[in-house]
């Protein structure tokens, strides 16, 4: 790999110091970030510890996006096979995966494309190396966008997440709200019609009037579909189009990569596995969603709110969100206790936005950006009691001595 | 009331190259350089110039703002050179050393019949003092200072740390008299902090008149800031001292015989040392004595001290003042191609506290770790990730960040005094933004020592 890395030398070589094209040395930052990707750098330590540990940010990021791939394959296959399912046509694995390929690619490569052309202009202007913040991001976007979005329309809301969710703020690990939520939101705001009813969740479902593409959550909230209690009852999701199995597999309408619970469970044990997504924040938000759940259970008062708690799970964004969006470190509270905290509060306002305001029926996007505000709050009171205890250690101490 | 502490925090580094324990024999070095800079925060003022004949424990040097506190020179013989960086700061000292070594002439004495004052007096006039370290800040102890007890670690969990049973076995009788003089410092207790299954020797286990306390678990175990913190954490204004174990046996050696005796035995290991082992020396030797024909390659970082804390030092360079130990490790000033041996490689031969290699599928395997970064500096991103080798009641990435802003406050609220730039040796091994944490802790103390005295 030798001439590759003496490919990059001499690419920098004129817009180093004294060189041919001195002025636009801002071009080596852009330069340097193509080349760090292929090459970890030959720097070395200096003092303190001589040793550093294998793992750096780029390390961190790819497993985050290789746990992101089962949902991304899945996510393809299932566009082709919603599209087929309501028009009612018999397809192969092939026609339905090829279906999905060609809508879902291009989602990818925009926001990469738009994401990290902004990335490394604000890095050239800044003056600062390209940070690897995008490459979760640019992944996670279009799997949480419906999938027959406009471009434009996600290219705008990627330049606006980047921009305004994250550059302003510093960039890379300044950022106060996940990047793909906000992507997320805006495109929720924004183009309302573009982001829920009946018809945008599959491939083509605009066209077809006689078919309703709805999710499921939409039709429990309009008690469209039906909650029926069975004999021994138990009360029980029975819609007419779905099953709990088909919902826990994911062959029902959403976004692109997060209707499978299967795929997303996948990637959910390869963070913790590696130890990159933390433990603590994905099991407290099953648990506070459960919890929320459960009460909800008890009253039982409208379709939403008679779903089995462990169902809420495994139907709409919840899986996705808890496992891939909620974990962010750098918006998430950074102690353990707060994670606890955090995680907690967003799977019970996720369900509870989803169950008492059935027009957000993506309630677990808004709790995780609710939480994301208030997650230095948590972290304020938990280190504050740190403090706490340190100083009354110190004055007790005083007091016996005196 | 000995205590038992259990660490469940931590890391421990496999790495290759232990020092088998094996006593092999190092041509006696011809000079000795003494380094101010490893003191910390200490401002040297020169005792001696070049072409003195000084003795072993003849002081070279004293601290500015302390003018008792002198550091001796570890043998006999000629000061050739007085090394000099920018702004004229002295980066060592250099003795011509004398076929043998005569010491600078101290009658023998007995810790335990003398005052506490008088031992305080031995102690500086013999050069002993420098010995001494003091928490908060790490540095060498001030003469005024109370201390509310004295720690001492019997062993060193880093990686590749010499083992103290091995060091000091035989030494009973020079450290117990070293611990003798340790007691007449404090009204308080002298802590012995000993390892359940490392520590064994009777070295340790048969020392007298001092609290033994029993440590377990992984690497920062072993670090002196770590167990006050469990035993007894410090609060502001409080002043404990510490010493290693091998100067507590100097102490007591200097105090028995009246001899200031620099030798040690120094633990020579690291993956590029063809056979690592154990040599005995003297403080301040030329590296090049104890690492001659025993190197593989030529590129490689030669640490004096452990691999998280030590000093980088040239081939022609020469030991610290407090290095037990001497390791050498290949240098990673080579580029590595991202599939092959970077980032998004299997990664069988990085060492990584995450399990994001696949390295951690070989739980036994010991590794041969370079100096490359494995990465380049970036902003805070992961979090937890120091708090799960950092075992004590701290936020440690919240303080390393009230330091960076420079926020005294908030640093006194997160137990800046609890710490020293050691304990975050294990935090800045596995960042993933590649933060100099140690020098950030370390930049954070000499500011709070300038504001806060």
């Amino acid at each position: 790999m030798k001439f590759l890395h003496t490919a990059f030398q001499n690419m920098k070589h004129p817009f180093e110091k004294g060189g041919k094209f001195e002025k636009y040395n801002k071009v080596l930052t852009a330069i340097d970030a193509l080349e760090t990707f292929a090459f970890t750098p030959d720097e070395v330590t200096h003092s303190g510890s001589h040793i550093r540990d294998g793992i750096d940010l780029k390390r961190t990021m790819s497993v985050v996006i290789t746990a992101m791939i089962p949902c991304l394959l899945f996510g393809m296959y299932n566009a082709g096979y919603q599209h087929f399912l309501q028009l009612g046509v018999d397809a192969s694995f092939w026609e339905m995966f090829q279906i999905g390929l060609i809508k879902v690619l291009p989602l990818v490569v925009v926001s990469y494309g738009v994401g990290l052309g902004i990335e490394f202009a604000f890095a050239m202007y800044k003056g600062h190396s390209v940070e690897e913040g995008y490459l979760v991001t640019g992944m996670l976007i279009p799997l949480i966008v419906p999938v027959d979005i406009p471009l434009w329309m996600l290219a705008v809301s990627v330049a606006f997440a980047v921009v305004f969710g994250k550059e302003v703020f510093g960039g890379t690990g300044m950022n106060i709200f996940n990047v793909a939520l906000t992507a997320r939101a805006f495109l929720f705001f924004a183009y309302p019609t573009y982001m829920s009813g009946d018809k945008i969740w599959v491939h083509e479902g605009m066209t077809n009037d006689a078919i309703s593409g709805a999710t499921i959550l939409g039709d429990v909230a309009a008690m469209k579909d039906g909650l029926v209690k069975s004999a021994d009852g138990i009360i029980q999701f029975t819609g007419a189009n779905f099953s709990v199995s088909d919902m826990f597999f994911g062959f029902i309408p959403g976004s692109v990569g997060e209707t499978s619970t299967l795929a997303i469970l996948i990637g959910a044990g390869i963070l913790l596995l590696t130890g990159i997504g933390s433990w603590r924040i994905m099991l407290s938000a099953v648990l506070g969603a459960a919890t929320m759940g459960l009460i909800f259970n008890a009253f039982g008062s409208n379709g939403l709110m008679q779903l089995p708690f462990w169902q809420h799970m495994i139907v709409g964004g919840f899986a996705f969100g808890v496992v891939f969006m909620a974990t962010d470190p750098v918006t998430a509270s950074q102690t353990n206790k707060g994670k606890w905290i955090y995680g907690f509060l967003i799977g019970f306002m996720a369900i509870m936005i989803r169950v008492f305001n059935p027009a957000y029926p993506e309630g677990i996007m808004l709790a995780i950006l609710f939480m994301n505000v208030m997650a230095p709050l948590i972290d304020h009171y938990v280190v504050e009691g740190n403090i706490k205890k340190r100083m009354n250690r110190a004055t007790v101490k005083t007091a016996v001595v005196n | 009331m000995s205590k038992d502490i259990k660490i469940k925090k931590g890391l421990n580094i496999p790495l290759k190259g232990e020092a088998d324990k094996v006593l092999g024999t190092a041509e006696r070095s011809s000079a000795f350089v003494v380094k101010p800079t490893d003191f910390k925060n200490f401002t040297p003022k020169l005792l001696v110039k070049e072409g003195q004949e000084v003795l072993a424990g003849s002081p070279l040097f004293f601290n500015k703002e302390y003018p008792d506190v002198k550091v001796g020179s570890p043998v006999s013989g000629e000061v050739v050179e007085v090394t000099r960086g920018a702004k004229r700061k002295i980066l060592g000292i250099k003795i011509l050393a004398d076929k043998e070594t005569r010491y600078a002439a101290f009658a023998p004495a007995n810790a335990a019949s003398m005052s506490g004052e008088d031992v305080k007096k031995r102690l500086l006039d013999q050069c002993l003092w420098a010995y001494i370290k003091r928490r908060p800040y790490g540095t060498v102890a001030r003469p005024e200072d109370k201390p509310l007890a004295i720690y001492v670690s019997a062993f060193d969990s880093a990686p590749l740390a010499g083992d103290y049973d091995y060091i000091l076995h035989g030494k009973e009788k020079e450290f117990q008299a070293g611990l003798d003089v340790l007691k007449q410092l404090t009204d308080g207790k002298v802590h012995l902090n000993l390892h359940r299954e490392l520590n064994t020797d009777a070295v340790f286990k048969d020392a007298k008149g001092v609290q033994i306390n029993w440590v377990r678990g992984p690497h920062p175990a072993g670090n002196v800031g770590v167990q006050i913190h469990h035993i007894k954490p410090l609060n502001k204004g409080e002043v404990v001292f510490t010493v290693a174990a091998q100067d507590v046996a100097l102490i007591g050696s200097a105090f028995l015989t009246g001899k200031y005796d620099a030798s040690r035995l120094v633990g020579v290991g690291g993956s590029s040392v063809k056979s690592p082992k154990y040599f005995k020396t003297i403080q301040g030797a030329a590296v090049s004595t104890l690492l001659n024909g025993n190197v593989d390659g030529d590129n490689n970082r030669i640490i004096s001290g452990n691999v998280l804390t030590g000093t980088k030092v040239a081939a022609d360079g020469y030991l610290g003042f407090f290095s037990k130990e001497l390791n050498v490790i290949p240098e990673g000033d080579q580029a590595k191609f991202f599939i092959t041996e970077g980032w998004a490689g299997a990664g069988l031969g990085k060492f990584s506290a995450s399990r994001s290699y696949f390295s951690w599928l070989m739980p036994s395997k010991k590794y041969e770790l370079d100096t490359n970064t494995n990465g380049e500096k970036r902003a805070f991103v992961v979090t937890g990730q120091y708090e799960s080798v950092f075992p004590m009641d701290i936020y440690p990435q919240h303080l390393v960040k009230a330091i960076m802003i420079g926020d005294i406050e908030s640093m006194e609220n997160l137990g800046i005094y609890e710490v020293d730039d050691e304990d975050f040796a294990l935090c800045e091994y596995v960042c993933t933004s590649k933060t100099p944490v140690q020098q950030v802790v370390r930049e954070g103390l000499e500011l709070i020592e300038k504001e806060c005295g």
